[in-house]
């Protein structure tokens, strides 16, 4: 089937977009039980009687997991909720070992909130939240045999319950109306700014490689003009920042086609496949799919003090966007070297490299230069390169100091990152002091007003630009390790 | 020897601290009486002769050492199979649990093998703890010490059984709409729902978490309140525990004095399904509670009619979802795994072959009551109802100290009388849910025979939550004047077996 274009698409219909995800908090322990949350174990090893669901166990709030729950509530700018309790939500599924998710219904921790997101040329769009609510993650099926991966055709599967039972915060956004051709785009940069603020708050990683924030993107089609939702779809698992907003754009295209042929969209969850940007039908989701919520049994409600909910308050780190504005201004750059500097991802390590010394404009060249140069060349995050934001810092120092010029700072980080130690265990190991002894660039400088008198002549007849070329001379005959400045102002003195 | 089977629980302790008599002795006692009579009452699902004897030798080693002993050391006790234990089968009374045996123990077990409580063996109840005649156990039923031709109550008939047929001297039950106190009336024993949330869950396989509430079986009104004092308080694996000091029940039990209290005769527990001989004892209550210088006065409860209906609600939809994890996909019984099967296909094929069919009502009925569409009609009205019936007991409890009614219409009735009759059945426990609902404590204890069929009649004392003291005391005045004007306990009156 032959899509329509997207610009087809938005010429007759107006996306209306709603989107799920569901960050793991990063507690020590899991959501109703003592269990580590530490990834990457043995199977099964982090288990208990009740993340198991065994006979006769009971769950038991981690009081982490509500505080956390509600700071990333106020950073949302939600109310919080007076009273409120856990729900089950009944289903079945292997990897679930109760057959129930404990979770919350109509009565989430926090609700009626909003995010302002900055797109890329700058305009700022405000998604409205529908409420944040906490609930524990399912095990982890791995489905062996079979072409797919999936459950059916499978010849057996294997069960891990090492995450079952991790606290999920699942925050969800009202219908996003009014984005028009911008939608994906919209998604993209709420994710993004959403992602930010739980890692400012410092609750999750928010790793969407590792799993740790997950985005569903519901989106429905209304022709333009009218007001009714279309019939919508639900894609599932979209772990990427750049997939969110294929996923978008591919299900716009993907409803316009079935609509314009005069078909209906039939409300289903739909895979997304990396590979292509595309996305497939999962399950059929009629409205019979009943989860049968009724509130936990086995949990008191939780009723947050509205004292300690303004503690929390008070105690809220600077939200993303408003940190960014400051340092915007504090490192005195205009909106597109700003935008840069975002698209990067350096922000955190210039401002940590800032942090431990070093001038603005030298942290962000590094970070922005060679570090990013070399995260791209490499496709790593720049966060993930073998250099800390101190040890930039304390190049910037050097140079500073005089001790490294510029050239040989390249070198001095390139040995940082090649493992070979600390900045000045670099610079000893590499023999890679400039030459700032007097006597010893005296008589190099000699040297080279010697080997150049044309040059030299023309430099006392007051042509100063010439004196590049010495400059040039006394640099190569010391390897690069003189101090260029230092040079110049002898060769003048020398000639003057 | 066989003396040491009728001992009270507070005798054996202290027989076995003055050392008269071995903590050994005293369990081999009792599994000796299990050996003899069990084949024929079926009150055991499994006897742990080993674990019963270690238990028992570790309170010997420690009183030979000199060490202090627990009030309870030594005491062997019969425990429901419903709560968890380390290493030692547990079922429910499912075939759904058959050979699982459970990698930990209840909280109420561990506190039970802390107090060096002789643990002998886990009791047949009704299958998840769903019905009240232990007819419903898929490992055959219990019968009634009293006439083996009938039953013993449930869903705790295995615990009660155990204590009137001398296998034990105490017991543990589990009471979500009356499965401690019915069994206690119809077999002539003391039994006890604490306050909702002075016993821990953790460990005790749900049913209704919101109704379930372990508690004391017993043959005395001390040996309950001995026990309860073993089991009770705060415990942080089970959320829905209450963190305050337990009541000082022992001192209640031994204080016989209730001159001044002012105790409520329940007006709406009387009429039409109540048999005489059971009305008739319990009228006799009345009058010896006025001798005994309490006020009696009548009050009125007109939601505790709406109890039976909304229980039937809210238990089912509670247990729909708390048995949705037997899927055999972990552990217990797996039927038609042949490798052709999905896992949808093997869950339902051992569902079918797992639970009898009280369970499966239950199920079906609070699936059916959760449904989006029915739970404002169902559960929600329920809930409504269970409010009403806490508004009852407030009201009652501001002008009296107790209620009392019987603590079931009738006397045990033939095995197999109401097994295919679940209505008559449920209205066992018409008497007894009005306490689930509410979550406060309750007790019944022995009033006497009923004199058309010579079989035990319970008194039932319902006291506001954490005034469980109050259900001892009132308790213990009664069972001395009655032992008193008997000359004997009434289970002395008992066949023997
Ligand atoms: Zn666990």
């Amino acid at each position: 089937m032959s899509l329509v274009s997207y610009e087809e698409a938005l010429a007759s219909y107006d996306p209306v977009m709603g989107l799920e995800v569901h960050v793991e908090l990063g507690t020590k322990t899991k959501m109703f039980c003592g269990c580590s949350t530490e990834l990457g174990a043995e199977p099964n090893s982090q288990t208990c009687p009740t993340c198991l669901g065994l006979p006769g166990s009971l769950p038991v709030v981690n009081a982490v997991g509500v505080e956390s729950a509600i700071r990333i509530g106020l950073a949302l700018n939600c109310e919080i909720a007076e009273w409120c309790r856990f729900a089950r939500k009944n289903y079945f599924y292997p990897d679930m070992p109760k057959n129930f998710q404990t979770s919350q219904y109509d009565e989430p921790i926090a609700f009626n909130g909003y995010l302002d997101v900055q797109l890329e040329d700058g305009e700022v769009f405000r998604v409205e939240i529908e409420r944040a609510h906490m609930e524990e993650d399912t095990g982890k099926s791995t489905h062996i045999g079979g072409a797919t991966g999936r459950i059916h055709g499978a010849e057996y599967s294997l069960l891990d319950y090492n995450r079952a039972g991790i606290p999920l915060i699942e925050i969800v956004t009202k219908p996003i109306e009014g984005a028009g051709h911008r939608a994906p785009e919209v998604a993209k940069a709420y994710v993004a700014e959403l992602r930010e603020l739980i890692k400012a708050l410092g609750v999750s990683e928010a790793r969407m490689d590792k799993g740790q924030m997950r985005c569903d993107v519901n989106l429905s089609l209304r022709p333009n003009g009218t007001e009714k939702f279309g019939t919508r779809s639900e894609t599932k698992n979209v772990n990427s920042l750049r997939s969110v907003e294929r996923a978008a754009r591919f299900e716009i295209m993907r409803h316009a086609t079935v609509l314009t042929d005069g078909g209906t969209i039939i409300q289903e969850t739909r895979h997304f496949h990396e590979e292509d940007g595309s996305t497939t039908s999962g399950r059929i989701k009629d409205n019979a799919e009943d989860y049968r919520y009724f509130p936990e049994p086995d949990l008191v409600p939780v009723a947050p003090a509205r004292e300690w909910v303004e503690e929390l308050r008070a105690g809220l780190p600077e939200l993303p966007r408003v940190r960014r504005a400051r340092l915007q201004a504090e490192w005195g750059l205009n909106d597109q070297d700003m935008q840069s500097v975002l698209n990067a991802g350096a922000v955190e390590s210039i401002s940590e490299t800032i942090a431990a010394g070093a001038p603005a404009d030298q942290a962000r060249k590094w970070w922005m230069g060679e570090l990013a140069r070399r995260a791209n060349e490499t496709g790593t995050e720049l966060s993930e390169q073998p250099i800390t934001p101190a040890q930039v810092a304390r190049v910037c120092a050097l140079v500073a100091e005089g001790k490294l010029n510029d050239k040989l700072a390249r070198q001095v980080i390139e040995g940082v990152l090649a493992g070979e130690g600390e900045p000045d265990q670099v610079v000893e190991k590499r023999g890679l002091a400039v030459v700032s002894d007097d006597s010893a660039l005296g008589a190099a400088v000699d040297q080279a007003i010697a080997d150049n008198p044309d040059v030299a002549a023309k430099i006392r007849d007051g042509k100063v630009q010439a004196v590049g070329a010495l400059v040039g001379a006394v640099m190569k005959a010391t390897r690069g390790q003189a101090d260029a400045a230092k040079v110049k102002d002898l060769i003048l003195e020398k000639l003057a | 020897m066989t003396d040491l089977i009728k001992y009270t629980a507070a005798e054996t302790a202290s027989a076995i601290a003055k050392g008269e008599v071995s903590a050994v002795e005293v369990a081999q006692a009792h599994l000796d009486r299990i050996n003899a009579v069990d084949k024929k009452v079926n009150a055991f699902l499994h006897v742990d002769s080993e674990g019963a004897l270690a238990a028992a030798r570790k309170v010997d080693d420690k009183r030979a050492k000199g060490e202090q002993l627990s009030p309870l050391a030594g005491v062997p006790l019969a425990l429901k199979d419903v709560f968890t234990t380390k290493g030692i089968p547990t079922t429910c009374g499912s075939k759904m649990l058959e050979g699982w045996i459970p990698p930990y123990d209840a909280t109420l077990t561990r506190r039970l093998k802390d107090a060096d409580v002789v643990i002998l063996g886990k009791t047949n109840m009704d299958e998840f703890a769903m019905g009240s005649s232990t007819e419903n156990s898929a490992y055959g039923p219990t019968g009634n010490p009293w006439d083996l031709t009938r039953i013993p109550g449930g869903s705790g008939g295995g615990s009660a059984a155990a204590l009137a047929a001398f296998e034990a001297p105490l017991a543990i039950g589990t009471d979500t709409g009356g499965s401690i106190r019915q069994p206690g009336a119809v077999t002539g024993t003391v039994g006890v729902k604490p306050t909702y949330g002075s016993v821990s869950r953790y460990g005790l396989v749900a049913f209704s978490s919101s109704l379930d509430q372990g508690g004391p079986c017993a043959r005395t009104v001390l040996d309950a309140a001995l026990l309860h004092e073993a089991i009770a308080g705060h415990d942080p694996l089970d959320s829905t525990s209450i963190d305050a000091p337990v009541p000082a029940v022992v001192e209640a039990a031994k204080m016989r004095d209730i001159r001044g209290m002012r105790i409520g005769i329940v007006k709406e527990f009387a009429g039409e399904g109540y048999q005489a001989g059971v009305m008739q004892r319990f009228n006799e209550s009345v009058e010896l509670l006025r001798e005994l210088g309490a006020e009696v006065v009548e009050v009125s409860c007109p939601s505790f009619t709406l109890a039976l209906p909304a229980y039937y609600l809210i238990a089912p939809s509670e247990c729909s979802s708390n048995l949705a994890r037997f899927d055999a996909m972990r552990y217990g019984l797996r039927v038609g795994d042949d490798g052709t099967r999905s896992a949808e296909q093997v869950t339902a094929l051992t569902r079918e072959a797992g639970f009898g069919d009280e369970v499966k009502r239950r199920i079906i009925l609070g699936t059916y009551a959760l449904s989006s569409g029915y739970y404002d009609a169902y559960y929600g009205s329920a809930q409504k109802v269970r409010t009403l019936i806490s508004r009852d007991f407030d009201a009652a409890f501001a002008g009296v100290d107790v209620l009392i009614s019987p603590t079931t219409p009738t006397t045990a009735f033939p095995i197999g009388e109401r097994a295919d009759d679940p209505m008559a059945m449920y209205l066992a426990d018409l008497c007894t849910i009005p306490s689930n609902l509410a979550g406060n404590a309750a007790m019944s204890l022995p009033c006497g025979l009923a004199p058309e069929d010579n079989l035990p009649v319970g008194l039932q004392i319902i006291a506001p939550a954490m005034a469980d003291d109050r259900l001892y005391r009132v308790g213990g005045a009664v069972e001395a004047a009655l032992n008193d004007k008997w000359g004997h306990t009434l289970l002395e009156e008992a066949p023997a077996l």
